[in-house]
């Protein structure tokens, strides 16, 4: 069974058709890498899979659960897709250690000490140890990122979102950012990412969506495609972000 | 004329029994005020067209008309619609929970739509129900952005108070008054009475300061 399933689904905003009937099935352990204009959609496909836009037709069905089922389905699929934004979002009233394990205390009701314990190995991992009592006012971007990241997955989901992680950042902070979204690649995290980084594309991606006025134009092997790309579009727009 | 200190001194016992009542009135007032308030501004930010429309209605009927007008329709016009009898006291609270309410819950709106939608977003993207988005994660940041304007109606609700002299509570400017019937020292007692107001502000506004110096504004 896939874990993200989308069938036919249809995004509005008013008149504007943003997403239209796309079908898309994802499987376990891909690492999808989602490219295309500004305005084409991307943002958009990946916020309907955590219901953060309710869609306007068709299904979309994520772990088995429909993002059509009501609250409670709403809920589970949240907890199973983390999800991680441009904006990195961090609640700026608390810590890192108390952003990371805020999720599973107020999500899972861990208990507080169990939950801190975890939050500080996963800030570990990520690299910010040291950094489990500052506040995100007192982290560069690509901190505050990292710590995003461990937030979304201190609720350990089964998949993660990227929305532009770093798109907000300055060229040399992105690389920590993208090498902590290598290793959890690595670890076999099934992965959905919006993103302008064609190389962390073809590094790390298993497969690339293009997609053009609300509907996927192109979906294949990343490296075939970026090397030789058949679709005009395509070629264009990477020359462009290159 | 001679301004006679004894005056004053002379009077401070009953001016005393005016400030309890004012303090009483004021607290119970601006607390069962917040209470009202964060409800109605909770259901402005969020709520569908109808409860909107009810808050809406609400707030637009208080801030709309006086409160000398409000007090003396909950204390004169109740007990002829509706056979609701308040004591003066009880009457004057109320009046301050709803004209209180009123002002808090655009207070409250404001503060919750300053929030930025990307952290609410965040809250729910972990899988939380939107009320512990709001407990855990808007409403501790939009207090804190309150606190300027929360202190400012505290002490516009605590001068408010005076205007319930027309239906006879017996609190500070009560009190004020009465002792000018009988002594017409006017200087005085006046100036004492507005001493006495400027203390209850005052300690209002340190409050207020040790609240906003110990909370971040984020």
């Amino acid at each position: 069974m896939s874990i993200v399933e989308f069938k036919k689904v249809t995004k509005r905003f008013g008149d504007l058709t943003i997403l239209n009937e796309v079908d898309l099935k994802i499987e376990v352990g891909e690492k999808v890498v989602l490219i295309g204009p500004s305005g084409s959609g991307k943002s958009t496909l990946i916020r309907c899979i955590n219901a953060l836009e309710e869609i306007n037709g068709g299904d979309l069905i994520v772990d088995g659960y429909s993002v059509k089922d009501g609250p409670g389905s709403v809920r589970i699929i949240r907890q199973e897709a983390g999800m991680v934004f441009q904006q990195f979002n961090l609640f700026p009233q608390m810590t890192a250690l108390e952003n990371v394990s805020f999720g599973p205390r107020r999500v899972r009701g861990t208990p507080k000490r169990a939950a801190e314990e975890q939050a500080r190995a996963i800030l570990d991992k990520v690299g910010l140890g040291e950094k489990v009592d500052s506040y995100p006012t007192e982290l560069s971007g690509g901190q505050q990122q990292r710590v995003a990241i461990a937030r979304a997955l201190a609720i350990k989901p089964k998949l993660m979102l990227f929305d532009e992680p770093t798109s907000a950042l300055d060229p040399e902070l992105r690389h920590e950012v993208l090498q902590v979204m290598q290793d959890l690649a690595e670890d076999g995290m099934t992965m959905i990412v919006v993103t302008h980084e064609m190389s962390f594309a073809r590094k790390v991606g298993t497969r690339l969506i293009f997609i053009e006025n609300g509907m996927i134009s192109v979906d294949g092997e990343p490296k075939e495609l970026l090397d030789n790309p058949e679709n005009l579009r395509l070629r264009e727009f990477i020359q462009h972000v290159h | 004329m001679e301004f006679e200190w004894s005056v004053i001194w002379d009077a401070l016992p009953q001016l005393m029994v005016g400030v309890k009542l004012t303090v009483l009135i004021s607290l119970a007032g601006i607390i069962g005020g917040f209470i009202i308030g964060v409800i109605a501004g909770v259901m402005r930010a969020y709520g569908n067209k109808v409860v909107n429309a009810i808050a809406l209605f609400y707030i637009e009927i208080i801030r709309g008309t006086p409160i000398v007008v409000q007090v003396m329709f909950i204390y004169f016009a109740l007990p002829m619609l509706a056979d609701i009898r308040l004591d003066p006291i009880t009457a004057a609270i109320t009046s301050i929970v709803i004209n209180a309410g009123a002002y808090i819950a655009e207070i409250v709106r404001g503060a919750i739509l300053s929030v930025s939608r990307g952290l609410r977003e965040a809250g729910l993207a972990l899988g939380l129900p939107f009320w512990k988005v709001l407990v855990y994660i808007v409403g501790p940041l939009a207090f804190r952005r309150m606190i300027p304007s929360l202190g400012n109606q505290c002490i516009i609700s605590l001068k408010d108070t005076s205007l319930f002299i027309v239906i006879g509570v017996g609190e500070l400017t009560r009190q004020g008054q009465e002792i000018m019937a009988s002594s017409f020292r006017a200087v005085e007692i006046w100036s004492g009475v507005a001493i006495l107001y400027l203390i209850l502000t005052g300690t209002l506004t340190i409050i207020l300061r040790i609240t906003e110096k110990r909370m971040r504004i984020l």
